[in-house]
């Protein structure tokens, strides 16, 4: 056996257990998924070939397809500007010599590590309208048409966003930080012989260089959020009717609940598209604001 | 100047008192209450201290719902994903940044490109195939679909990369075997990268919902999370109990995050190689 046989075979016995994984549950499950958007299947019966019918249906009659995608696109709008802003702010105090830094920041950073179900349980109860802690609040300042959280359809999303930002606003925080803490000192330095204020040097040196983390925080968060699940199930199930029926949970009824796989299928395909699309035009569109050294 | 930036930072403190208090008092509303007579839960106004703590609401939990056994299963399937995914990830990077072979850098791109296929995707044909295999409600149908993702395998590429040749050209002049050089040169080389993965794969499974949602029914292999999705079920409003169930819930995230801090938070920022 040549050297270099021999090598390629030694490189595929490395690869070997996770490829044999991969194949199954990754390459084979895409395959596998793809096929069974143009089918009819209830895991009992035959399953019967109906071409586009699933995606057209899905597209053109499926009102509450179309009630859960608004929701899903309500919470991205909601949440993705909210955690960029506030990890930004949070950042930019954090990683000055401000006194007790440490544990503000492992105090922000905390709720990102603990499961969603258990701040979704939390944040059920401070919503309760009666006794919830939310409330009681805005009662003490003087607000006195209190809001009926989770059971208001009007509110019940916003419900949503506002323990979900909680959560997650933590990892923007230290997507951030670390990204200020890349800028070396020396450009600050020159700025500030130049005789740059703190406003300038923010605008055109601190912005400019975190671009790149900028953008690469978005567009985690908003591949994240479309993907949004875990808060709706607990906190609301969904409703009040579909008030906060999410795509994925619609994928996770009709595939788990109603058994409709083909359909559930072409759901999570539609939703790979729209996260697909979603990220593209970030990128195309990065070359207009991040920059790169 | 010192002085107004001093004045400054002061300020900046006060802010950030606020903001940790609005992040940290969920979590203290979450103990009070589970301290709390029922009774108490719904008196008005709200009392933040109860006036005699009910440490017998935690029994209570624990008598009414295995949360031992939820606990066990997910630390047992937690822990087997994390393993198993750093043991198949760093063969698999050894081989994309430590060996030639046809067709390497093609493979690898199929591999990232993986990353972008959302979990709902494949989630559907996995449970297709778990429930053929009849592997519903066994540990092996919570852990295996999960083992295998290309997050692990890109990071430890990446890292794998940074190591310099030299150090493995002076052992194969003696003769050592790639799977020697894996295991006794690339792999103690990268305890900071693998420690990072490890605590980011298992804090991940641990919260995961929707995979053992999907395929447990049987209370008994129930991992916490849809343990304690199906607790609130059943206490809807017994908010004492309930936030009882959420306090130990959380509790092993808050032991995991004090001793590991360090990795988690550079685990975080290193996903940013993905950019």
């Amino acid at each position: 056996m040549t050297l270099r046989r021999k090598e390629t075979l030694a490189a595929w016995l490395f690869l070997l257990p996770g490829f044999v994984g991969f194949t199954i549950f990754v390459f084979g499950a895409v395959v596998f998924s793809s096929v069974l958007s143009f089918f009819e299947w209830d895991m009992l019966t035959k399953p019967t070939f109906v071409g586009l019918r699933n995606f057209t249906k899905l597209f053109l009659a499926d009102k509450t397809f179309h009630l859960v995608f608004r929701n899903t696109l309500w919470f991205v709008l909601g949440t993705v500007p909210t955690r960029v802003l506030l990890g930004l702010i949070f950042a930019l105090i954090l990683v000055r010599n401000v006194p007790g830094r440490t544990f503000f920041r492992a105090a922000i950073f905390l709720p990102v590590i603990i499961p969603t179900v258990a701040a979704a349980m939390v944040w059920r109860w401070i919503f309760n309208a009666d006794f919830g802690l939310l409330n009681d609040f805005l009662y003490q300042i003087g607000v006195s048409n209190l809001p009926r959280w989770l059971s208001d359809p009007k509110w019940a999303l916003v419900a949503i966003v506002i323990l979900s930002v909680w959560k997650d606003v933590g990892f923007s925080t230290v997507m951030f930080m670390a990204g200020l803490q890349s800028i070396p000192t020396t450009v600050y330095e020159a700025a500030k012989l130049d005789g740059a204020n703190a406003w300038k040097t923010f605008v055109h040196i601190t912005l400019p260089l975190l671009s790149p983390t900028t953008f690469f925080v978005i567009v985690i968060n908003v591949i994240s959020s479309f993907q949004v699940f875990d808060q709706a199930y607990v906190l609301t199930g969904g409703g009040p009717g579909n008030a906060t029926n999410t795509i994925v949970y619609y994928i996770y009824n009709n595939a788990f609940q109603w058994f409709r796989m083909g359909y559930a299928a072409a759901i999570a395909w539609v939703l790979f598209g729209i996260i697909f699309i979603a990220t593209f035009v970030q990128f195309k569109y990065q070359r207009k604001w991040v920059y790169y050294e | 100047m010192r002085i107004k930036e001093k004045v400054l930072n002061w300020s900046l403190f006060c802010l950030m008192v606020i903001v940790a208090f609005i992040m940290l008092v969920p979590f203290f509303w979450m103990f009070s209450t589970s301290l709390k007579s029922l009774g108490e839960v719904f008196e008005y106004p709200p009392k933040w201290i109860p006036s005699q703590p009910r440490w017998e609401n935690y029994a209570r939990v624990w008598s009414v719902v295995p949360f031992g056994r939820y606990l066990l299963n997910s630390v047992i399937v937690s822990g087997s994903i994390t393993l198993l995914h750093l043991l198949v990830a760093s063969l698999s990077a050894f081989a994309f940044a430590r060996l030639n072979f046809p067709g390497r850098d093609k493979l690898f791109l199929l591999y990232l490109a993986t990353l972008m296929v959302p979990g709902q995707v494949t989630m559907i044909p996995n449970f297709i195939l778990i429930k053929l295999l009849r592997l519903t409600d066994t540990y092996t149908g919570l852990i295996l679909p999960n083992v295998f993702t290309a997050f692990g395998v890109f990071l430890l590429r990446q890292f794998f990369m940074t190591i310099p040749k030299d150090y493995e050209d002076a052992a194969r002049i003696d003769g050592a075997s790639r799977f020697y050089i894996y295991s006794r040169i690339i792999l103690p080389l990268s305890v900071p990268a693998l420690s990072t993965l490890a605590v980011f794969t298992f804090v991940f499974q641990w919260n995961n919902l929707l995979w053992p949602l999907v395929v447990v029914s049987k209370d008994s292999m129930k991992t916490i999370t849809i343990g304690l999705a199906s607790f609130q079920g059943m206490y809807g409003t017994t908010w004492n109990l309930l936030m009882a169930a959420a306090v130990m819930g959380i509790l092993p995230s808050i032991v995991a995050f004090l001793i590991g801090q360090r990795f988690l938070i550079k685990g975080i920022t290193l996903t940013g190689l993905k950019a």
